[in-house]
């Protein structure tokens, strides 16, 4: 991993969408559909992550109750779906991780 | 006080609740990005050049799956275009500043800023004072994530065995509670579905470009639900 091209880059990258609008200031827009398309971004993109991390950990699927993160994620869900609360959706599931982790061994 | 600095100290004012939210956010990230093995100049380095929350967030997550550079900075461009889209929002308000002012004001544009100027704007359509109040809520946000990216770096280095604390299920946990409280509809909840189905079946492609395929699979099966669900009458309320 090179740190230097990975930051650079992505500075790049965020630096030129925040201004390129601000640097022409003509009549740019984007159609309608991709205007809305950019709304469901961070959904798909983290529930792409989320889901091997947790079904996935080693590599491989791993769908049986010895598996901790399944636990964890499930806790996750139900807080943050009741509680709308990041820290408190985190401190659950890292609860529940534990918990887990220390009865199936 | 000085009206201008005054309005400044408003900006950074109405920002506090989104800034005080944003919190836990940049703590975990310099805690988790530790785990994934970012030496700490580059984890706090993100910060300062970056300074994008949740593209920080997904940079990590894919350095953890093992992406390659060029996949996380393509992904970066996705998951930052919702920025263009306030910049386009802002640009009637903006178009009488110089560049010198243009640029630290889209360099420093993020969720929380946009969401507390654009809502300033509507109550104050011609403000003299915009950039400040503008610059009073960047600043303070630009501030405060960097403080947190150093406060997260700190604790995963005091907290003994941090890393044996699966600090991969805190990124996990994390980001189901930035994903469910958005899933608040058919298009929203299908979208995730989708995606998180198809990455465990695009797992093994190549540079993670599955992840990529699933996420944009998401994204269009939520555009044509929402198509169909605006073609059907809406449902009839009962009299």
């Amino acid at each position: 991993m090179n740190e230097w091209l990975l930051i650079f880059g992505m500075m790049a990258v965020t630096f030129s969408l925040r201004y390129v609008f601000f640097a022409f200031a003509n009549k740019i827009s984007l159609p309608e559909g991709v205007k809305r398309g950019l709304n469901y971004v961070p959904i798909a993109v983290l529930s792409a992550i989320i889901a091997p991390a947790v079904l996935m950990p080693k590599g491989e699927l791993w769908l049986d109750i010895n598996n901790p993160y399944i636990p964890a994620a499930l806790v996750a869900i139900l807080v943050s779906w009741w509680r709308r609360n990041m820290l408190l959706t985190v401190v659950a599931g890292l609860a529940t991780f534990a918990l887990a982790r220390y009865l199936i061994n | 006080m000085n009206p201008k600095l005054n309005t400044m100290f408003k900006g950074a004012q109405h920002s506090t609740p989104l800034i005080v939210a944003s919190m836990p956010f940049g703590i975990i990230y310099g805690a988790l990005a530790q785990s994934v093995g970012l030496s700490h100049w580059a984890i706090i380095a993100m910060s300062v050049f970056v300074f994008a929350g949740s593209s920080q967030f997904i940079a990590i997550g894919l350095i953890a799956a093992g992406a390659n550079v060029g996949i996380i900075i393509v992904t970066t461009l996705f998951v930052n275009i919702r920025h263009m889209l306030y910049a386009a929002t802002l640009l009637p308000h903006v178009k009488r500043f110089s560049q010198k002012v243009r640029i630290p004001m889209a360099f420093l544009l993020t969720d929380e800023t946009f969401a507390v100027s654009s809502h300033y704007l509507q109550k104050h359509p011609n403000s003299p004072n915009f950039a400040w109040y503008y610059f009073g809520s960047a600043l303070f946000m630009y501030s405060n994530w960097i403080l947190c990216t150093f406060i997260g770096v700190y604790l995963s280095q005091t907290v003994p065995n941090m890393s044996d604390w699966g600090l991969d299920v805190a990124m996990a946990v994390a980001f189901l509670g930035i994903v469910v409280p958005s899933l608040h509809n058919k298009p929203t909840l299908m979208c995730a579905l989708v995606a998180a189905s198809l990455s465990i079946v695009t797992y093994h492609w190549p540079n993670k470009t599955g992840l990529l395929f699933s996420a944009l699979c998401g994204i269009a099966v939520a555009l044509v639900i929402e198509k169909y669900q605006n073609n059907i009458p809406a449902p009839e309320v009962a009299k």
